[in-house]
């Protein structure tokens, strides 16, 4: 397709001279863990959080932060919940808050100790649903093995909020020796996804007003720190992982191959897809591979321990499906491209927003 | 997945290329109408596993890119309004008017939903009685029988709070007018399917025997799209120009004669502009004179909204075949996919946006 004549277009290293000048204010698409999203962080909170003595480690922008603290690495994170319905199929906002921070924790290879919940409630909010939910943030706590050790309520008006927003924050310490991030991936790597994708948001939508389908999928929230300790703990050499919840997996891999300036090659056909979430993505016109998922990490591994690391993983409750999904390659660095099911290749690029049902 | 997987079976696949490797014998250009057919051939690759001979040439089939940024700035006028819900599919929210999108709107305070089914919108009416309840109508033949209905069904339950704000366009125009055009490259179309499901094959025989030119009505997995391929390329290659149904499965000849009616009460035929091409004669439908009283154009007194497209586009001319996405000036620079000028860099199977995407990949490689 090259011809060689054209200039190109600058695509990798687009920072707009105004910052976030086509959005002078905040749309929906600025929480969708797409590019906005990257943006809003990169050209207004950096630079406004910059000048501190840790302001590097934000610079960084994992999940989670992990802090050096003499001798032991704290890993710290945050996450707000603002799920919409709150009670979907196969769990609530509540268990979610609860394993969302956890697995951010523990995609630092950390073993999470304690979360923090901060709950921002509406005036009219149902007691009992509330109920519901913290006591589904306990039982989520007691199955992770982590504990709630602070808290915060605040109340707003009527009208100011969404019946119940939640902050949890969590820390765990990072075992000694270990070292996992994007600057350890690298070309050869094998990329391992602990199971089957598109779940999390396919429940979600399903119950979503005005798109309401019948469907017997189910979130596959889970806390992931026991099947990390597993894996860490088998010897495999693993050098990052991610869970890809917003933006699923395809935001996940753009994000790691742009910063760790590698190339993803992906084959379709074996990413493991419910035929269920198959069938709701084919009549919404999504992709799975940008679904969320609140239950599912992607491992990057070295070649030589695949075996190991996908039996390994299914061993556990929460990885049965693991599956080599992939390779980290040195062609095409920050671009993650798929063999089709028929053979051919796409580029899967960062989504610019969330997804939107398409019309044909 | 029953029915899904068997059209997307590798296997098939590479025997079907197989055909189309050994029918091809010189260059051939092949426009499918579709935006559906299209993002089978980007999600899958196809393009590149066809023989070199082949081009395809991606059509003025996205609804949503086609509808002009006039519609698009009275849409945008019409769900700022404080007193309005504004009903949209998913994928035309994103859709950048000459200023701000409805995503810009909604974050002002504007009502925008996205439905799924445009009866949807409906109901939306009925339940808020003291709201304008606006559904933004796009679409091919495909989408109309159901944005038909809604006005039908409006009109049945007397509701007053409810309007469509329409902007269809119809596939035999466009293919005329592509055709018609001097500079015309296509040898042959892909008909969308689904738009056959709906209005039938009789259309297209008038084109055939008018044009010589082969049309197969062809589905959206991707062994459908192949098969429609070939089955052109099978045509050319003998010099023959027919109307083949390759997607039997979903296309019955006559189409569906109830959709037919209701579209026939609600909708006329008119004039349309096309985003990135311009006014094609005959080629829209817009509320008959009998449902006027349905029609968001006139209730909101938006039809003085004009806007004037960017003269630096060439998507007419990409559309057609003509040029190459990256030979406009524009490309890249002032038109991007999040700054999109013209319809195929809109959404993300139009020409320029899949161009886009793959310069970015052979870029990277060659850098």
């Amino acid at each position: 397709m090259s011809d060689g004549t054209t200039e190109y277009p600058d695509l990798e290293n687009w920072s707009c001279p105004l910052p976030l000048r086509d959005h002078p204010q905040i749309v929906m698409g600025h929480g969708g863990g797409g590019r906005l999203s990257a943006e809003l962080v990169q050209h207004l909170f950096l630079p406004a959080f910059d000048g501190t003595a840790l302001a590097g480690t934000l610079q960084q922008l994992g999940d989670a932060a992990v802090i050096d603290l003499g001798g032991q690495r704290l890993a710290f994170s945050t996450d707000s919940y603002v799920v919409r319905p709150r009670f979907f199929p196969g769990g609530n906002v509540g268990d979610l808050a609860v394993n969302g921070t956890v697995n951010d924790v523990s995609m630092t290879g950390a073993q999470p100790i304690a979360l923090s919940v901060g709950m921002i409630l509406e005036e009219g909010m149902r007691l009992d649903e509330l109920g519901r939910i913290s006591e589904s943030m306990g039982r989520a706590a007691r199955l992770a093995g982590v504990s709630i050790v602070t808290g915060d309520t605040k109340v707003v008006d009527s009208g100011h909020g969404d019946g119940v927003f939640i902050n949890t924050a969590g820390i765990g310490l990072v075992p000694a020796g270990l070292d996992l991030g994007p600057h350890r991936v690298r070309p050869g790597d094998s990329i391992i996804v602990s199971g089957a994708i598109g779940m999390h948001g396919i429940a979600v939508m399903s119950v979503r007003e005005g798109l309401e389908f019948g469907s017997d999928i189910v979130t596959d929230s889970a806390p992931l720190n026991g099947l990390v300790q597993s894996l860490l703990g088998s010897g495999v050499d693993v050098h990052m992982m991610r869970d890809p919840t917003r933006g699923g997996v395809a935001a996940s891999l753009n994000e790691i191959a742009a910063t760790s300036r590698t190339g993803m090659q992906i084959v379709e056909r074996s990413v493991p897809v419910p035929d269920d979430v198959r069938a709701a993505c084919g009549f919404l016109g999504l992709d799975p591979l940008y679904v969320a998922n609140e239950g599912k990490l992607i491992a990057f591994v070295a070649a030589a321990d695949t075996e190991l690391a996908l039996a390994t993983m299914r061993d556990h409750e929460y990885g049965r499906e693991a599956t080599l999904i992939g390779t980290v390659v040195e062609e095409h660095p920050g671009v993650v491209v798929a063999k089709t099911g028929i053979g051919g290749t796409r580029v899967v690029d960062l989504p610019l927003a969330e997804q939107l049902p398409r019309i044909c | 997945m029953k029915y899904l997987d068997e059209f997307s079976d590798p296997d098939l696949a590479a025997s079907l290329l197989e055909e189309i490797r050994q029918t091809v014998t010189q260059p051939w250009a092949i426009m499918e109408v579709c935006g559906g057919q299209t993002h089978t051939i980007i999600r899958n690759g196809i393009d590149q596993l066809l023989p070199e001979q082949v081009t395809l040439i991606h059509g003025p089939g996205c609804p949503v890119c086609v509808t002009p940024l006039e519609t698009i700035d009275r849409a945008l006028a019409i769900a700022a309004r404080p007193d309005v819900i504004f009903c949209s599919f998913g994928d035309m929210i994103r859709v950048p008017g000459s200023s701000t999108d409805l995503f810009r709107i909604k974050s002002d305070g504007g009502d925008i939903r996205i439905v799924y089914s445009p009866l949807d919108a409906v109901r939306l009416a009925q339940a808020n009685p003291d709201k304008q309840v606006v559904f933004f109508g796009i679409g091919f033949e495909t989408t109309a029988p159901a944005n038909a209905m809604t006005v039908t069904m409006a009109k049945q339950l007397g509701l007053t709070n409810f309007s469509l704000l329409v902007s269809h366009v119809l596939v035999p125009p466009a293919i005329r007018a592509i055709m018609d055009a001097p500079t015309r490259r296509v040898q042959g179309f892909l008909a969308a399917g689904h738009v056959c499901t709906v209005m039938g094959m009789s259309q297209y025989t008038t084109l055939v025997d008018e044009y010589h030119v082969p049309i197969v009505v062809t589905g959206f997995e991707p062994l459908d799209v192949l098969e429609g391929i070939r089955r052109v390329l099978v045509q050319l290659e003998a010099g023959r120009a027919e109307l083949e149904n390759a997607y039997a499965r979903a296309v019955h000849p006559d189409g569906n004669p109830t959709a037919q009616a209701v579209v026939n009460e609600v909708f006329t035929t008119c004039d349309r502009a096309w985003r990135g091409i311009g006014v094609i004669p005959q080629s829209g439908w817009r509320l008959s004179d009998e449902y006027a009283e349905f029609d968001a154009e006139l209730r909101f007194d938006v039809q003085a909204i004009t806007a004037e497209e960017s003269p630096l586009c060439r998507s007419g001319e990409v559309l057609q075949g003509l040029i190459k996405p990256n030979q406009c000036s524009a490309f890249g620079k002032e038109c991007t996919p999040r700054k999109p000028l013209g319809a195929p860099m809109v959404s993300s199977e139009g020409a320029c946006a899949a161009y886009y995407q793959f310069r970015r990949l052979d870029a990277e490689v060659s850098a």
